[in-house]
């Protein structure tokens, strides 16, 4: 028996008695699982790279890469990078010379009016938050649940409103409409996050700073922002996630110059009479993960910090 | 001239009064402690002071200025806080010259008054490490030196050495004190520690509820408590306090009745003064001479835990109907369980206070 619960101890799947760094096996099961939760992201990853006409093969091929031998050939396809290419210019009628598609323009709107609008939301919201957390006026939480109610609606309930609102106001289709909408999408969850870092940190250093001279705003720049570094960090990619999967408004109140990557994805894939063109759909889905990817990749460590604060009591 | 003034000083929460018609006055040079159980207002009255909570009513006069009005920035004061408020991301160094930043001197200038107050308070070696690299007694220390270096109209602290331990709070207690001493400025000092209070301070105020019992010197308000407050506060072993019914006094001395005992005991002679009524004895631990027998003017007690504390022992006793009278005594005198004490007072250590629980003193 002992030499069975070493064996189990060893590879980890055991706990030893008390905290011991996870052995091979849990790191095994961990990966295991995290592939499983990974697979659709990496097919569809995979498929960007198949010739059109692999898609849909039944049964499908699973790798790039036969890896020496180790998986059979009618699992395996050869990449190519012609959907990237027929993601930018493509020919549009049978015959003719291939046509740009507009989705650099259409890249480049998803990416300023993400950003845009979420640093927005964030220079707003964090003040908003500040101000809720430390100079809490009379009636503070009826104020803050006022805010979290604009989240409560689901967005198909306001758009017809707010599409009246926008033709009234002259906005339908243009940058600052979209962006104003977005900002406003993302304020009530930039005050409710950053508030909750603002009322974690100790008010003491704060003080301190003001009797050692500091002004109010420069406590606020100087002592109060670099310590909520991770939290804006965090609340700067939810809110970019969130802005960038965006369809409903987008599809509404975006005309053809302003439209974002989900919009012209949908119509992108249904256009041209032939049916659903999967790696098309694929290629555009791939490249639409890189730059939510990359901001999340050069923010991972602050972000660890954001998701998990307040777990761990100071 | 760097002085404090508080006059009828009241802060209220909502309907919750934290600090109510404080009077205060800190000359130059005096180091005034702010003494009194947790939740009294004494920190409350620091942050008056400090600027970081306004006044409700009364003035905060600062250097001979009135200061209500002005932020905590503008009132050139320096304030060592409990939780030490160093800047998490900034080096010892430059936490120490962060008020000097503020106040926009030169580079040159000011690295050699870092260095000037860092070698004061031994600090030369950490100065470029951050707040978290260092111990809790350094870290002590860089608040007290970020507070020095500059040369401000008072000097604020609140609980300064509530987070260390014992032997370290004995030593800082000794530096904070030097360091103060050689700078003739107005200081106050927030504490629950009697002790602290007492070594440290010039003069004491004790604060109870929002209100100061009483301000005097640490020998004062040990030997002339102005009331029962005072008198269970200050002191260790706490002094005893007896509920006793006063019924007149003849011959300098004053007939009490506590515990179906009737004492004849000398006090002060204000007492006559008193019509006959409820009173409380406060009588200190060490205040007691045991006799060998009853003489009409003794307290009896039997001893019913004995708790020898080195140089001195300390008797838990109890009167017939129960009230507990702790006796201090010398080391060299033994003393039984379960032993008939005989007790006489000294009259100038044996406070009267009236039904209000002021103390009846000539």
């Amino acid at each position: 028996m002992a030499d069975i619960a070493t064996f189990w101890e060893r590879i980890g799947l055991r706990r030893a008695g008390g905290v011991a760094e996870a052995g091979w096996g849990r790191t095994l099961a961990a990966a295991l699982i995290s592939l499983i939760y990974f697979l659709p992201v990496l097919f569809i990853i995979f498929t960007a790279f198949k010739p059109q006409e692999l898609a849909l093969s039944v049964p499908p091929t699973l790798s790039p890469t036969s890896f020496f031998g180790l998986i059979p050939d009618q699992f395996v396809f050869t990449p190519t990078l012609e959907n990237f290419g027929s993601v930018f210019s493509r020919v549009m009628t049978t015959g003719s010379q291939p046509e740009s598609t507009g989705f650099d323009l259409f890249f480049f709107n998803s990416i300023v009016i993400a950003s845009v609008s979420v640093l927005l939301a964030l220079a707003i919201g964090t003040l908003a938050a500040y101000g809720f957390s430390r100079y809490p006026l009379k009636g503070n939480d009826t104020y803050l649940f006022i805010i979290l109610t604009t989240r409560m609606l689901p967005a198909i309930v306001v758009i017809i409103p707010v599409i009246l609102m926008f033709r009234a106001a002259g906005l339908s289709g243009s940058y600052s409409g979209i962006i104003l909408l977005y900002t406003a999408f993302n304020l009530a969850f930039t005050i409710w996050m950053m508030k909750s870092f603002f009322d974690e940190l100790s008010t003491d250093v704060e003080d301190a700073a003001r009797i050692d001279g500091s002004s109010g705003m420069k406590v606020f720049f100087k002592i109060c922002l670099p310590q909520v570094v991770a939290g804006l960090a965090a609340t700067f990619v939810f809110g970019l996630i969130l802005t960038w999967n965006e369809f409903l408004f987008a599809l509404l109140l975006t005309g053809p110059d302003t439209r974002t990557v989900p919009v012209a994805m949908n119509q992108a894939v249904s256009s041209g009479g032939r049916g659903t063109d999967w790696t098309l759909l694929a290629a555009i889905e791939t490249l639409f993960l890189v730059p939510v990817f990359v901001v999340t990749f050069f923010l991972q460590n602050h972000l660890l910090r954001g998701v998990t604060f307040g777990t761990v009591k100071k | 001239m760097s002085t404090i003034d508080i006059r009828k000083a009241t802060k209220k929460f909502g309907s919750f009064v934290a600090v109510r018609d404080v009077d205060l006055s800190v000359a130059a040079g005096e180091v005034v402690c702010l003494l009194g159980p947790s939740g009294c207002g004494k920190t409350t009255t620091l942050r008056m002071i400090a600027g970081l909570e306004r006044a409700t009513a009364g003035d905060i006069v600062i250097a001979g200025r009135r200061m209500n009005d002005l932020p905590p920035e503008k009132r050139d004061i320096a304030m060592v806080f409990q939780f030490y408020a160093l800047y998490p991301a900034l080096t010892v160094g430059q936490n120490i010259a962060m008020p000097l930043h503020y106040e926009g001197l030169g580079s040159a200038e000011i690295a050699a008054r870092v260095n000037k107050v860092a070698g004061i308070l031994h600090l030369d070696e950490v100065l470029d490490r951050l707040p978290g690299q260092v111990s809790e007694g350094e870290k002590q220390r860089v608040a007290v030196a970020r507070a020095i270096v500059r040369d401000p109209n008072c000097f604020l602290f609140d609980e300064p050495l509530s987070r260390l331990d014992v032997e370290l709070r004995h030593s800082m207690r000794g530096q904070i004190k030097a360091v103060l001493s050689n700078l003739s400025k107005a200081t106050v000092i927030v504490t629950h520690d009697q002790l602290e209070a007492l070594t440290m301070a010039d003069r004491i105020a004790i604060m109870c509820d929002g209100l100061i019992e009483q301000v005097g010197s640490p020998h004062e308000v040990f030997a002339r408590p102005a009331n029962v407050f005072v008198a269970s506060f200050i002191g260790t072993p706490q002094m005893n306090l007896i509920h006793a019914q006063y019924k007149g006094y003849s011959n300098g001395k004053a007939k009490v009745a506590f515990d179906q005992q009737d004492v004849d005991l000398k006090v002060n002679p204000a007492v006559a003064k008193l019509k006959p009524g409820k009173i409380t004895l406060g009588i200190r631990p060490r205040a007691f001479t045991v006799v060998p027998e009853d003489t009409g003017d003794t307290i009896d007690a039997m001893a019913e835990l004995i708790e020898p504390m080195g140089a001195e022992t300390l008797i838990h006793a109890r009167t017939r109907t129960g009230s507990d009278i702790r006796v201090v005594v010398a080391r060299e005198k033994r003393v039984k369980t379960g032993e008939a004490l005989h007790l006489v007072p000294d009259a100038a250590q044996t406070h009267v206070f009236a039904e209000d629980g002021k103390a009846v003193r000539a």
